[in-house]
């Protein structure tokens, strides 16, 4: 499977071209900056963790005896926004995205490098104000801000929290403003858009929703600090506002902000399951066009979030038929997967358990999602532990561990380094276990009635030994979390030097060293072949189109 | 244009393959930076278009209250600061170095008038205490076309929030808009800026234009809602 | 509006006068529209006039009408549509309560 190890010689790579902290944090180049956000997304991810393990241990007791209920409020507030904001919004693009999209289409770098790392310092910047926020008193007004409750009745940070995701806003506008004239302006000579890898059509789908939909939230935000700082009335229903009209603002981005966070880890996933069955995707075009298809479509059904908020019955019903409309493109690829994978040559390696943990628990996540969408159902569940499993199970089953699968895919080419694979996969097991076991008893819990953001279940002590499986579960899947951080830090130092091409994949960025230099190609690449083209590469070596560089 | 081999325009960056791509690219930021604008303001125009519907008197009572004649002022200098900055771009492209300096001044003159007569506008709203917050007084105004019925001054005062929010807002976008053109300015002066190569021009030229295109819309949604007799 | 030289071009200068009354006027036939009893056609002569009057500055004062590729006019396309997607669905929203 593995190309013959290259020289046990250290090439100048982008890693070892210039020292100094300097270095990087003033470099333009796009692998350089993509490090600067696996740095920080992790760190925040930490902090995302943290408040989820203290929400664990509040709910393992009937009794709200751990915290009290204004610190709850905030810990689930922060533990969304964190995640939400700091974490997944960036977690694909801002790392995998800027590193391998250049070197997917054949570029030196992305079209803008200065925007680039304008665009980490912008996350930096709403990170430390998020971070000043949560050490001096925090926000407890949910990760939606709903307002009146955020403008006109708490005493928490609601504007600072609000000003930190609006500067942050800015940094997923520009990455996404980035890849989309990359894609369209910086593609090699050869490479058309039939021939891009899938993993691109998906950032380019993400990134027409990071444009289109950021600014909407971000606008919203300015409204509610506003109305917090003025006292205007824009949502204050004593002043004739009205608070829905938040709630309108609010998700039309925050719902095609879920597929800004799922679209980049199909993309992923679509990657690791062609290479590791050795075949071309099946339906091509369809899973091109479904990731498009799933960014406009993402923007019609925002107001599924409000069918019992006081909406009118018409508009839930079409904003009900439209969010089923939603689930097709998602399906189109989930078929598309399992096709590719029929009559495929299965390899194990870590990526694929992941990807293969993806396709169950995406579909599960999608599925349930469904339930939701009908307006009968979402009565009874709204506001339940049904609605966190459901888009747990897509955020953690699906786009974490299509995040997870992609950092092992790409790790010997951004690293240079191979990770421990027998670890990696009892590392994936362990996430798979654990996110079961601690999500599944959720969708039963919200089912039977267990309300969301609630530290305080003694009315119905019934839900404890549920609630026990779930915390369990989390601590099994923070376990599953900590062993890669380990290992790749491990790998590093320790790990033996990766070939160029260890897993023998398709794709322009195989074709350069691992670690890749700094400006990726020697020589443009002049692409003649089709996306995937495996039948190709195991036919014999020597049709691997070769790329110096 | 002939290639040249190892020789390249000085402000031809090293990522791009030749110029045509980079002016392209250029362009082409520039204009999905101005689709995040149309959303970002977007939102605004979704809330005033939600609360004019529920409170059409109100807001035409409160819309009769500012100024259309100044409004209308402010368009008209608007519309003639597009004209002055295509006209610097052509005065770019045809070799006219002192007629595209001329013409950014211009444009940032009436950039500058624009603002003064915002600040005039705003000085007004100010004393007539429509200022929305703790001073706002809206009482006995009647709604136009219905005498005797008074507009309710708590929806009036939504009208103002989003008034100065809006215009705010766009405010702010002329002021970095003239900042921008100060910039173009310097790099004009110093030369920078040929037939060949003049891409701060045309993209400094897209955003001050989409300012431009938001006010139009902003004058008659803001001072025009019910001002007939 | 990339690349193409000004050489053999006939003169912008005399679109961009025309353009530039045309707008005038359109603001002046605004105002003087708004003093009119239309009824509820008010606000639709008023937003008709002022995208004429944005089309006209998008179409040639940034240079929409000769750009090469299509693909600015889908960028530009696209994005109205979905501005109007966010106007319309919120607004049937609004539009169909049945409580005041």
């Amino acid at each position: 499977m593995a190309t013959p190890i290259s020289p046990n010689v250290e090439r100048e790579n982008y890693l070892n071209k210039h020292y100094g902290v300097g270095s990087w944090l003033l470099t333009t180049d796009h692998k350089r900056i993509a490090l600067l956000y696996l740095l920080s997304i992790t760190f925040f991810f930490f902090i995302g963790g943290f408040f989820a393990l203290l929400i664990r241990l509040e709910l393992l007791t009937p009794a709200s005896d751990l915290v009290q209920a204004d610190t709850y409020n905030k810990l689930f507030t922060q533990h969304g926004q964190v995640m939400v904001f700091f974490f997944l919004i960036p977690s694909i693009p801002a790392v995998l995205g800027n590193f391998l999209i250049p070197l997917m289409v054949g570029a030196k770098d992305l079209a803008f490098p200065k925007i680039n790392l304008l665009s980490w310092y912008l996350y930096i910047i709403g990170g430390v104000m998020m971070i000043h926020c949560m050490l001096t008193g925090g926000v407890d007004s949910g990760w939606t801000f709903y307002v009146p409750l955020s403008t006109s009745f708490l005493n928490t940070k609601v504007v600072e929290a609000g000003l930190a995701i609006f500067v942050t806003g800015f940094s997923s506008i520009l990455t996404g403003l980035n890849f989309i004239v990359t894609i369209h302006r910086m593609r090699a000579p050869g490479m058309t858009w039939m021939r891009l890898p899938l993993f691109v059509w998906a950032h380019y789908a993400t990134s027409i929703i990071q444009i289109l939909g950021t600014p909407v939230i971000a606008i919203t935000l300015v409204l509610v600090v506003a109305e917090r700082s003025l006292h205007l009335g824009i949502f204050d229903p004593k002043l004739g506002g009205d608070p829905l009209l938040f709630q309108h603002l609010f998700w039309f981005y925050s719902h095609p902000a879920v597929y800004i966070m799922i679209l980049p880890s199909m993309g992923v996933v679509t990657e690791i399951i062609a290479c590791f069955s050795r075949k071309r995707i099946f339906g091509y075009s369809f899973v091109a066009m479904s990731s498009i298809a799933i960014a406009v479509f993402g923007f019609l059904v925002w107001a599924h979030h409000m069918f019992v908020a006081g909406i009118s019955v018409y508009a839930a019903l079409i904003f009900s038929l439209l969010s089923y409309a939603v689930a097709v493109p998602s399906a189109v690829k989930v078929f598309n997967w399992t096709a590719t994978l029929y009559k495929g040559s299965i390899h194990y390696d870590a990526p694929m358990l992941y990807a293969f943990g993806f396709l169950g628990l995406f579909t599960i996540g999608g599925l349930t999602g469904l339930f939701l969408s009908a307006l009968g159902v979402d009565m009874h569940v709204h506001d339940t532990y049904f609605v966190i499993a459901h888009f747990h199970y897509i955020m953690v089953g699906g786009a974490l561990m299509g995040y997870l699968g992609g950092m092992h895919f790409w790790w010997p080419k951004i690293s240079g380094k191979l990770y421990p694979e027998g670890w990696a996969r009892l590392a994936a097991l362990i996430v798979f276990i654990g996110f079961n076991l601690t999500f599944f008893p959720q969708f039963i819990l919200g089912y039977l009635g267990m309300p969301r953001r609630y530290p305080d279940y003694s009315h119905m002590p019934e839900f404890q030994i549920l609630n026990v499986f779930s915390t369990a579960g989390a601590t099994v899947l923070g376990v599953g979390y900590l062993l890669p951080m380990i290992y790749f830090l491990w790998s590093m130092r320790y790990g033996s030097p990766a070939p160029d091409n260890p897993w023998n994949a398709a794709g322009l960025e195989w074709q350069t060293q691992s670690p890749p230099t700094t400006f990726n190609f020697d020589e443009e690449p002049v692409v003649t072949w089709e996306a995937y083209n495996y039948d190709e590469i195991d036919k014999g070596q020597k049709e691997v189109p070769q790329v110096v560089g | 244009m002939a290639a040249h081999h190892h020789h390249h325009n000085p402000a031809l960056l090293h990522h791009f393959a030749t110029e045509q791509q980079q002016r392209d690219s250029a362009s082409f930021g520039m204009w999905i930076f101005l689709a995040t604008e149309v959303m970002f303001f977007g939102g605004l125009f979704c809330a005033y278009l939600i609360y004019r519907h529920w409170y059409f008197g109100d807001f035409a009572a409160a819309s009769t209250s500012i100024n259309a004649k100044l409004g209308g002022a402010n368009t008209a200098v608007l519309i003639c600061s597009s004209l002055t900055v295509v006209l610097a771009i052509w005065a770019a492209q045809t070799l006219r170095r002192s007629l595209m300096l001329l013409m950014l001044v211009l444009t940032m003159l009436f950039g500058a008038a624009f603002l003064g007569i915002k600040g005039i506008e705003y000085a007004d709203k100010f004393h007539e205490h429509h200022v929305p917050g703790a001073s706002f007084n809206f009482d006995h105004e009647e709604i136009p076309n219905h005498p005797g019925q008074y507009a309710e001054p708590r929806h009036a005062e939504i009208f103002f929030a989003l008034y100065f929010i809006m215009t705010g807002l766009h405010a702010l976008h002329m002021i970095i808009g003239l900042g921008i053109f100060s910039w173009l300015f310097w790099a004009a002066w110093k030369g920078r800026f040929t037939p060949e190569y003049h891409t701060p021009l045309e993209i400094g030229g897209l955003y001050w234009h989409f300012v431009d295109i938001v006010w139009i819309y902003l004058f008659p949604l803001l001072y025009l809602i019910d001002r007939h007799k | 509006m990339s690349g193409h030289s000004t050489a053999g071009h006939s003169s912008p200068l005399k679109k961009y006068f025309a353009v530039w009354i045309a707008l005038l006027l359109g603001t002046w036939l605004t105002y003087q529209a708004s003093l009119l009893d239309l009824g509820r056609y008010n606000a639709a002569v008023a937003l008709i006039i002022a995208t004429t009057k944005a089309l006209l500055v998008t179409l040639f004062f940034m240079h929409l009408k000769g750009a090469s590729e299509k693909l600015l006019k889908l960028v530009v396309a696209s994005t109205i549509f979905f501005l109007i997607l966010l106007l319309a669905l919120s607004m049937f929203d609004y539009g169909t309560r049945s409580f005041s």
